[in-house]
C-alpha cells in the first residue's frame, strides 16, 4: 500500500491536478466568504471589461463575473460528485448482484442497462430534466440515471472473475452467507476499477451538468459555469471573457480529474504501465 | 572442444530495481555438446528460463537484460550479433519449443502453414516442396495423418498433438540445437511419457543437441544425459546424469532429489483395521454431473460434457483416499461436489449418516464444520485483503464462536502449521506459496472438521516445498484423527500419502483399492498405463531400495 502512495503521488501530473481541484473545491467550500455579493445580483454596470473595479469584469446583465465563477464551482462539484455518487451506489449493487448471482438475474439486469445504453445519454438527460422540471435534484436525477450503466458492467465483470476464486469458495464451504461474501469478500476486490471508473464519472458528470445549464436546463436558482457561458455566448465577439473564463475553469476542472483518474489507474495497476 | 554446439560462458542477467533480487542469472558457464541432452533443473525463480531465453535473446528487455557473458555458437557470440544475424539464427539452427503449445501456436492460422512459413522464411524453396517438408516432420513426430492435419487449427488437436507440433516445427530445419523450456509440464502424465519418447527417439535420430528446462527429477531420469542443477541464477551442481542423480555432490541438489516423493507405496495405518465395521464416515454413491453449456453462436441445442459419471466410493474414519487421475478425468467436480460447491444431477452423499446431496446451501450450512476443503492455488485462495488471523478465524466466526476466541484459536493454528504467530496481523501477500498453502492449511482445521477434502493441494508447490506441506498435512492427520480425500494427478504424491487409492477416468472410478496392492498388481489397462508413464520410475525403485 506504501508502494501505492508513492506511485500516485510521485506522479507530477497527478500532483498537479490535485493542487487545482483542492483550490477549486476549498474556493466551493467557502464560496460565501470568498464572493462578496450574490452571484445572481446586479452590482454595476454590464460588460465592464476584466481587471476594472471587479477582477473580471460584469456580464450583460451587470453581475459580478468571478462572484458567479466561485458559487459555479459549488454547483458544478456538488451536482458532479451526488450524481457519481448516486451512479456509483446504484451501479454496483446492480453489477454485483448481476455478476454474483449470474443466470437469469444476471440476463435481466444486464439488458436493463443495454436498454440505457441504447439510449443517447444526453438527449435522454435533456428529456429527464425536462420531465422532472429544472432544479439541482432533477440534475443529480438525470446524470446519475445515464451515468450507472458503465459502472454496473465494470462492478459486473470485476465480481464474476473474483467470485470464480478460490478464497471465495473457502467463504462459501467456510458456511458464509451471501450477502457477507459478496460485500466483505467480493466487492473490496473489485475496489481499484471500480474507484478509477468513477474518478472519471465526475468529470463526464461536470461536463453534462455545465451542457444541461448552457441549454438552460440547469437549476434555476443556481449559478452555474453552463450557465455563465450560455448567457454570455451571445456576446462572444463584443465580451469574449464572458465565455472563456467558466470555459477554461471547466476545462481545467474535467482534465485534472480525468489525469487524477489516469494516476489512480496507474499506481492500481503498476504492471500495466512497466511492461 | 570440437563436439560442443553451445556454450554459454559467464553469463549474467539483470533483473530490473523493483525485482527481489538483483541478477535472474549471476555468471552461470554451460555448454551443450553434440548428440546430448543437457537438462537443466531448478525450482521455481532459480533463472533457468531466463537462462535459456537470453540464448535466442528473447529476454523482455529493457528490463531484463543480459549484463556479461558470452553465448558461443559456432564461433560466434550470439549476444553481439546484429538483428538479421540473430534472426537467421532463431528457428533456423537454434529452435525452441515452449511449455503452452496452445499459447505458442497462432490460433488463426492452421498448423501446415505456420509450420510452412519457418520453412518459407529460412529457405528458398518452393510450395511443393515446402509442403513435402513439412508432411515429413509432421510423419517424424508420429502426427497421425499428416496430410489431413496440415489443415487443421490448433483448437482442433490435443494437448499432446499440439506439442508434436511444436515440435515439428522446431525440427523443420533440422537445427543444431532444440531448446525446450518445460515442453511437458502442461501435458498429462501419459501424454509426457510420449512426448518424453518422442523427444529421445529424435535426437538419436537426427543427432540434435537439446537443452532441455525442467523442475522435475522424474523427467530428468528419463531423458538427461548430463544435468545442470540452478538455484537463485547460480549453477550448482553439473554432471553426468547418472552421477548427479544417484550420488548429488552439493548439498541443495541433494536436498532436491530427497524431496521427490518415492513411488513406494505407503502402507495402511494400523488403526484401519478396527474402523472397517463402522459406518464410513463419507459414502457417495452413484454420483453423476453432467455439464450442459452453451453451443456456439451458431449452433442449436446445448453441448452435454458428463463431468462425473455414476461414482461411488466411501472413506471410514481417519482413512484417506487418494482420487488420481489426469485433467478432464471429472476429479474436482467430484471434490467440488462433495463439499457442496457443485449440485451434483444423481446419486447419494452420505455424511455421517445424512444425504446432503440435495440439502440447499442454507440447510447445508451444519456440515460444514464437518468438511472442510483445502485447495490448489495458494495464491487464488487467499483473500489478498483479508489478515492471516480474519481468514483463519472466518469459519469458527461464522460458526457461531466468539470473535476474540476464534482469533485465539487461529494464532494456535498458525503456530501447529508451522508459522509464526505474528502472521496473523500479516496479509496473504508477505508469504511464500509453501506458507500460504499452510494458512489453507489452518483455515481448513479452524472448524474442527473430520474430513478434509484436499485438491491438488501440492500442485502448485516446489518440489522441496510440497515435501514439508505433505509432512504437515500427515502430521496433522495423525493428531487429528483426520479422514482426507486427496485429490491430484501425481502417482508420486498419492502413493506418499494415501494408504488407498482409487483411480478416476472419463468421470469414473476403474480401479480402487489399497495403494501397496494397486501399485503391485494394477488390474485396470488405463492404471497400469499411467503407473508406466510416471517419469523416472526406473531411478526410484532404484533409489527405494
Amino acid at each position: 500500500m506504501q508502494s501505492f502512495w508513492r506511485r500516485f503521488f510521485g506522479n507530477p501530473r497527478v500532483m498537479l491536478s490535485l493542487l487545482w481541484l483542492s483550490f477549486i473545491v476549498a474556493v466551493a467550500a467557502v464560496a460565501p466568504l470568498l464572493a462578496p455579493t450574490s452571484p445572481f445580483a446586479i452590482v454595476a454596470k454590464p460588460f465592464s471589461p476584466p481587471f476594472g473595479e471587479f477582477l473580471l469584469g460584469t456580464d450583460s446583465l451587470g453581475r459580478n463575473l468571478l462572484a458567479g465563477l466561485i458559487y459555479g464551482a459549488r454547483t458544478s462539484l456538488l451536482i458532479a460528485i451526488l450524481a457519481t455518487l448516486a451512479a456509483v451506489a446504484f451501479g454496483t449493487c446492480l453489477g454485483a448482484i448481476a455478476g454474483f448471482y449470474g443466470g437469469i438475474v444476471d440476463d435481466l439486469l444486464m439488458r436493463l442497462s443495454e436498454f440505457f445504453q441504447t439510449i443517447p445519454s444526453f438527449i435522454f438527460a435533456i428529456v429527464l430534466v425536462a420531465i422532472l422540471a429544472p432544479s439541482g435534484t432533477s440534475l443529480v436525477i438525470a446524470i446519475a440515471t445515464v451515468s450507472w450503466p458503465p459502472i454496473a458492467r465494470v462492478v459486473r465483470g470485476e465480481v464474476l472473475t473474483i467470485k470464480a476464486r478460490e478464497f471465495v469458495q473457502a467463504a462459501i464451504v467456510a458456511g458464509q452467507r451471501d450477502m457477507p461474501i459478496l460485500v466483505g469478500q467480493v466487492l473490496p476486490n473489485a475496489l481499484s476499477p471500480l474507484i478509477v471508473t468513477g474518478s472519471l464519472l465526475v468529470a463526464n458528470a461536470i461536463l453534462i451538468e455545465s451542457a444541461l445549464s448552457f441549454l438552460g436546463l440547469g437549476a434555476p436558482d443556481l449559478m452555474s459555469w453552463g450557465f455563465q457561458i450560455g448567457a454570455g455566448r451571445a456576446f462572444l465577439r463584443d465580451a469574449w471573457w464572458l465565455v472563456t473564463v467558466p470555459g477554461v475553469a471547466i476545462l481545467l476542472t474535467v482534465l485534472a480529474i480525468n489525469l487524477v483518474g489516469e494516476g489512480l489507474n496507474d499506481a492500481l495497476n503498476p504492471r500495466l504501465r512497466d511492461l | 572442444m570440437s563436439d560442443r554446439v553451445l556454450a554459454i560462458e559467464n553469463l549474467t542477467v539483470a533483473l530490473p530495481p523493483w525485482a527481489d533480487r538483483a541478477h535472474a542469472v549471476d555468471g552461470v558457464s554451460l555448454e551443450v555438446r553434440r548428440r546430448e541432452i543437457l537438462c537443466v533443473v531448478g525450482e521455481s525463480g532459480s533463472g533457468k528460463s531466463v537462462m535459456a531465453k537470453s540464448v535466442l535473446r528473447l529476454l523482455p528487455e529493457p528490463h531484463v537484460r543480459v549484463t556479461a557473458g558470452r553465448v558461443m555458437y559456432g564461433g560466434e557470440d550470439l549476444l553481439a550479433l546484429p538483428a538479421p544475424g540473430i534472426r537467421a539464427i532463431r528457428g533456423g539452427r537454434i529452435a525452441m519449443i515452449f511449455q503452452e503449445p496452445m499459447v505458442a501456436l497462432n490460433p488463426l492460422m492452421t498448423v501446415g502453414r505456420q509450420t510452412d512459413e519457418i520453412i518459407e522464411v529460412h529457405t528458398s524453396l518452393g510450395p511443393a516442396a515446402r509442403r513435402q517438408r513439412v508432411i515429413e516432420v509432421f510423419a517424424d513426430v508420429r502426427l497421425p495423418e499428416p496430410e489431413r492435419l496440415l489443415r487443421s487449427y490448433p483448437h482442433e488437436l490435443s494437448g499432446g498433438q499440439r506439442q508434436r507440433v511444436m515440435i515439428a516445427m522446431a525440427l523443420a530445419l533440422e537445427p543444431a540445437l532444440i531448446i525446450a523450456d518445460e515442453p511437458t509440464t502442461a501435458l498429462d502424465v501419459t501424454t509426457q511419457a510420449q512426448i518424453l519418447r518422442l523427444l529421445k527417439e529424435l535426437q538419436g535420430r537426427h543427432g540434435t543437441a537439446i537443452l532441455f528446462i525442467t523442475h522435475d527429477f522424474g523427467v530428468v531420469a528419463e531423458i538427461a544425459d548430463r544435468v545442470a542443477v540452478m538455484r537463485q541464477g547460480k549453477l550448482v551442481e553439473q554432471g553426468e546424469a547418472q552421477v548427479v542423480l544417484q550420488c548429488p555432490q552439493h548439498a541443495y541438489t541433494q536436498a532436491l532429489v530427497a524431496a521427490v516423493p518415492s513411488l513406494s507405496p505407503r502402507q495402511g495405518m494400523p488403526s484401519r483395521s478396527a474402523s472397517v465395521a463402522e459406518r464410513p464416515l463419507l459414502a457417495v454413491s452413484g454420483l453423476s454431473k453432467t455439464y450442459t453449456g452453451r453451443g456456439g453462436a451458431f449452433s442449436f441445442g446445448r453441448r452435454r460434457v458428463p463431468a462425473v459419471a455414476g461414482v461411488s466410493l466411501e472413506i471410514g474414519k481417519g482413512c484417506s483416499l487418494a482420487l488420481v487421475g489426469e485433467s478432464g478425468s471429472g476429479k474436482s467436480t467430484l471434490a467440488r461436489c462433495i463439499v457442496g460447491l457443485e449440485r451434483a444431477d444423481c446419486g447419494a452423499i452420505v455424511l455421517e449418516g445424512r444425504d446432503v446431496a440435495h440439502l440447499s446451501r442454507a440447510r447445508l450450512r451444519p456440515f460444514r464444520k464437518v468438511l472442510q476443503m483445502i485447495f490448489q492455488d495458494p495464491f487464488a485462495s487467499l483473500n489478498p485483503r483479508w489478515r492471516v488471523g480474519d481468514i483463519i478465524a472466518q469459519g469458527p466466526i461464522v460458526n457461531g464462536t466468539p470473535r476474540r476466541k476464534a482469533h485465539a484459536e487461529a494464532t494456535e493454528l498458525l503456530r501447529l502449521v508451522g508459522l509464526d504467530p505474528k502472521a496473523a496481523n500479516r496479509y496473504p501477500h508477505e508469504f511464500s506459496g509453501g506458507q500460504r498453502q499452510r494458512i489453507g492449511i489452518a483455515r481448513a482445521l479452524a472448524v474442527k472438521p473430520k474430513l478434509i477434502i484436499a485438491d491438488e493441494p501440492v500442485s502448485a508447490l516446489d518440489v522441496s516445498v510440497q515435501k514439508q506441506v505433505l509432512e504437515l498435512l500427515d502430521q496433522l492427520r495423525r493428531a487429528f484423527d483426520l479422514s482426507m480425500l486427496f485429490i491430484t494427478h501425481d502417482l508420486r504424491v498419492a502413493a506418499h500419502v494415501c494408504e488407498e487409492i482409487a483411480v478416476m477416468k472419463d468421470g469414473m472410478i476403474v480401479e480402487r483399492g489399497a495403494t501397496v496392492d494397486v501399485f503391485a498388481a494394477p488390474r485396470h489397462d488405463y492404471t497400469k498405463a499411467l503407473l508406466a508413464a510416471v517419469p523416472g520410475r526406473d531411478w526410484s525403485r532404484g533409489a527405494a531400495q
